[in-house]
């Protein structure tokens, strides 16, 4: 009996439920609705652009639907979305394990997950209007602004609490769990990406949450932490809030990394170039990560030593990156290689993600960033990263794993056509951005100077067709849902443990551990053992 | 940059630094791509139906380390000399401080000027030392490549050369609130001589149409409101904005919170002077608490007040 029967298909089986691959579906049904409020709200913002002054709707509105859009985008999808939907769901079955080492504290996650979302959601419709700061909430204003600041805040660090929970589960998970012959080397990149990121969520979220609490302390006794104006610091803060901020980038790009380097392998039928490499690279940038958060504060006044310090470590921090791009490269030489939806959004990833690389390291140049910083360059450059690669990464994830999760194939057809939509959408409207952040158009912008309107008018534009392309993505997984054929067990011809379960996997996963005796892409078949 | 006016002596090296690190990024990309394209046409399924199974190079795992790392020192390196000349400003530059406030920028000369646009001299160089009333704003100056945080509590400063003749936008590059995106000025780099003449005449503010359009007749006191910043918030011809309309405010019949409770006053000239000194006693009602307290001098004050009594009664 699949997962999704047993014990009991009704809502509270599921609402109760410890299975890992439960807790995992319901992560995703919360986060893609999520997703969808978020890309609602960036939809709204590009109509609003089509005029160059009032129009549509007002300016403390823009100020909120921009603050908004960044915290359920970031702190509600692309930092906790791949770890908790498909680390949750498949990182036990690829280490042979039949659940995660703290089921009920998995489940708790969740939960700390959904109150957390519902707060940040009533912190709209609350108090004083939604917050009008900006994700990143800088004081002095976000203490100075009468709007809803406070819960959402609270909200973000309830999230952050799930988030450390299940860093925590995944480390002791893989720590203890593997089975029998499943050595370090031996685990699939997927596994070594969900590990490095468990460290990232255990040791920095913790950083963000006192950071949060503090300015809420400050809101409500108006201790001088970090408003000047009652002798605190607000630099203090920028530094505390990026040396979270900045590693959880790495928490949203390194899963996706892993996720692609499942499927390359799979559908180039052929072992992962540079096995070692990969593993070891994801390492590495979680452990450079933590060191570079001021690179988003060299024209905050801060000292040009650390400028230069930081400017240095966020040119080191490229290096694994670009190993990983390399790696996946040679992966496919001499391959044979099926260019099913999976591996073809994968690939976009690789492309999208170096765009988003590529500009980062650009605008890590100090000289460069005293320009770029703050202006669309910046928006361009970190939805190329976090929507080129983890959502690109997502779905890919998503097109590879649908079959195995829910038991039915989808149409491939369809999934190209979204591909080209989103593929053109996407770089008409963010390639825009950089483009008219050289020009100098400053973010978080409601009304924008004449000499920027062309630009935007193409933005807006490209947002109709990126839009189009996920309505007719998703489309084609409901009614893959409800109508799809069918799943094979092994419909792509992987070698890892999820293919050699039944499509949908049963209850407690394997009914006999597995004993592993090969590397997990290990395809040429006079090599294994 | 594309698109964009070289119009300080800073720009052309952060212009060159930007055409080389965007051409060593590119080849990379091109590179990469060109490689994932080949190979999927050349060992697709159809053509190359047997794998040939690779686990990995150690040299190439080098090069591949090595040669991005060169040259991203070399980028660090030019982006740290190109920094390097943005912090130090020459001795002799004209120091003129900037400040910013919700949402307004002045600009303070050595002489005691004060303007809401910067005015500067063509091949003179200029630092620009920053300190804000309330919040973290930016200060962008696009055509100039330079831009700076003004933060609350510091005197972060930058420094250009003004290189050619025009006029360049200024645009506040912090989210400081509801008119961030309103938070405009402009640069006028004029010859050396129109400067000096502007600069020694007796002209108290800005020469040319301030920012914010002045709504109204009466341009030299408009021209006082802009520069403080009442018309950040304030229109003088009835059209809504952040704060009610000076427009019809005199003898006007006002609801504000006063002590936390609510009572119903009448906008004599003895209110109007109490609110614009300390707005926060008295908040008028179905407002935000925004308001700064005045920045005006005595004689301002009347003359401001007695502006507002001229727009008259409703
Ligand atoms: C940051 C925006 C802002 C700036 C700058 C600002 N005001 Fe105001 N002002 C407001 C707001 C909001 C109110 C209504 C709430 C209150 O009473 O504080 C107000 C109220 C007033 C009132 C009372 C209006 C009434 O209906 O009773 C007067 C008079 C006034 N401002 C004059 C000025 C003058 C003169 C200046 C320039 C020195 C100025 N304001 C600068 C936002 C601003
Ligand atoms: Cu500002
Ligand atoms: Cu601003």
């Amino acid at each position: 009996m699949s997962y999704l029967d047993s014990p009991g298909g009704g809502l509270r089986s599921w609402l109760t439920s410890t299975d890992h691959k439960r807790v995992g579906v319901l992560y995703l049904i919360l986060m893609l609705t999520l997703f969808w409020v978020g890309v609602g709200i960036g939809f709204t913002m590009r109509l609003k652009h089509l005029s160059a002054g009032n129009f549509l709707i007002s300016a403390q509105t823009y100020n909120a639907l921009f603050t908004v859009h960044g915290v359920i985008m970031i702190f509600m999808f692309v930092i906790p979305g791949l770890p908790a939907v498909f680390g949750n769901f498949f990182m036990p079955i690829l280490i042979g394990s039949r659940d995660v080492a703290f089921p009920r504290i998995n489940l708790l996650s969740w939960y700390f997950f959904a109150v957390g979302s519902v707060l940040a959601i009533l912190s709209l419709f609350t108090g004083n209007g939604p917050p009008d700061t900006g994700w990143t909430f800088y004081v002095p204003f976000s203490i100075r602004t009468s709007t809803n600041v406070t819960l959402a805040v609270f909200a973000a660090f309830i999230l952050g609490m799930s988030s450390i929970l299940t860093g925590l589960n995944f480390i002791t998970t893989i720590h203890r769990l593997r089975a029998p012959g499943m050595t370090w080397h031996r685990m699939p990149l997927f596994v070594w990406a969900i590990y490095s990121t468990a460290w990232i969520q255990i040791l920095a979220t913790p950083i963000i949450g006192i950071t949060l609490v503090l300015v809420m302390i400050e809101r409500f006794f108006n201790v001088g932490v970090f408003d000047p104006g009652k002798g605190g610091d607000p630099l203090l803060y920028q530094h505390l809030f990026w040396i979270y901020s900045h590693p959880a980038v790495y928490i949203m790009i390194v899963p996706a990394m892993g996720v692609v380097s499942e499927i390359i392998p799979t559908f180039a039928r052929k072992s992962i170039f540079g096995y070692k490499a990969i593993a070891y690279s994801s390492l590495a940038i979680a452990a450079f990560g933590s060191l570079v958060w001021a690179h988003h504060m060299f024209t905050s006044g801060m000292s040009d030593t650390a400028g230069l310090v930081f400017s240095l470590l966020t040119f080191i921090v490229a290096v694994p990156s670009a190993i990983k791009v390399f790696n996946w490269t040679a992966t496919l030489y001499k391959g044979s290689i099926e260019m099913a939806p999976p591996m073809l959004y994968a690939l976009t990833f690789i492309f999208l993600f170096a765009i988003g690389g590529l500009t980062g390291v650009i605008q890590g140049a100090l000289g460069l960033n005293v320009h770029l910083h703050d202006t669309y360059w910046i928006v361009g450059h970190f939805h190329y990263v976090m929507f080129g690669g983890t959502g690109f990464a997502f779905f890919a994830a998503l097109l590879y794993w649908f079959p195995k999760m829910f038991g039915r194939m989808y149409n491939p057809k369809p999934m190209y056509v979204a591909w080209a939509h989103m593929f053109v959408g996407f770089n008409l409207l963010y390639f825009t951005f950089l483009v008219m952040g050289t020009m100098g158009m400053p973010r978080r912008y409601y009304a924008h100077l004449p000499q920027f309107h062309a630009a935007h008018l193409i933005a807006t534009v490209g947002s109709w067709i990126l839009v189009a392309g996920l309505m007719i993505l998703f489309g084609n997984f409901v009614a893959a849902l409800f109508k799809g054929d069918q799943a094979e067990d092994n419909p792509w011809g992987g070698l890892t443990l999820e293919w050699k379960l039944s499509s949908p996997p049963p209850a407690e996963n394997f009914a006999e551990i597995p004993t592993i005796t090969a590397g997990p892409y290990s395809y040429n078949p006079t090599r294994t053992g | 940059m594309p698109f964009l006016a070289q119009a300080s002596s800073v720009s052309v090296q952060t212009d060159r630094l930007f055409l080389i690190a965007l051409s060593i990024c590119v080849v990379f990309l091109l590179l990469v791509t060109f490689f994932i394209i080949y190979f999927c046409i050349r060992y697709s399924r159809k053509r190359h139906p047997e794998p040939v199974d690779v686990e990995g190079h150690a040299l190439l795992e080098v090069i591949w380390t090595v040669v991005p790392l060169a040259l991203f020192l070399v980028m660090f390196y030019y982006g740290w000399t190109n920094f390097s000349t943005m912090r130090h400003p020459p001795p002799d530059a004209l120091a003129v401080q900037v400040t910013a406030r919700q949402w307004a920028w002045s600009f303070k000369y050595p002489n005691g000027k004060q303007t809401d646009q910067l005015y500067v001299a063509l091949g003179r160089p200029v630092k620009l030392v920053t300190q804000s009333l309330d919040v973290i704003h930016g200060l962008f100056i696009p055509a100039f490549r330079v831009k700076i945080d003004v933060v609350p509590g510091k005197h972060n400063y930058v420094w250009f050369i003004p290189w050619l003749l025009g006029d360049f936008d200024i645009q506040c590059t912090v989210i400081c609130g509801v008119s961030h995106s309103a938070m405009l000025s402009k640069v006028h780099v004029l010859p050396e001589a129109d400067f000096k003449a502007w600069y020694f005449s007796d002209e108290a503010v800005s020469r040319l149409a301030p920012i914010i359009p002045p709504k109204g007749q009466g341009s030299a006191i408009v021209s006082l409101l802009s520069v403080k910043a009442c018309l950040a918030c304030h229109s003088v011809d009835g059209s809504p904005s952040v704060g009610p309309t000076l427009k019809g405010l005199f003898k006007s019949r006002q609801t504000v919170f006063v002590d936390g409770g609510e009572r119903v006053v009448v906008a004599d000239e003895e209110f109007l002077k109490r609110v614009i000194l300390r707005p926060e006693d008295e908040l008028v009602k179905g407002y935000p608490p925004i308001m700064p307290p005045s920045v005006l001098s005595k004689s301002e004050l009347e003359e401001v007040v007695s502006y507002i009594e001229s727009l008259g009664p409703r």
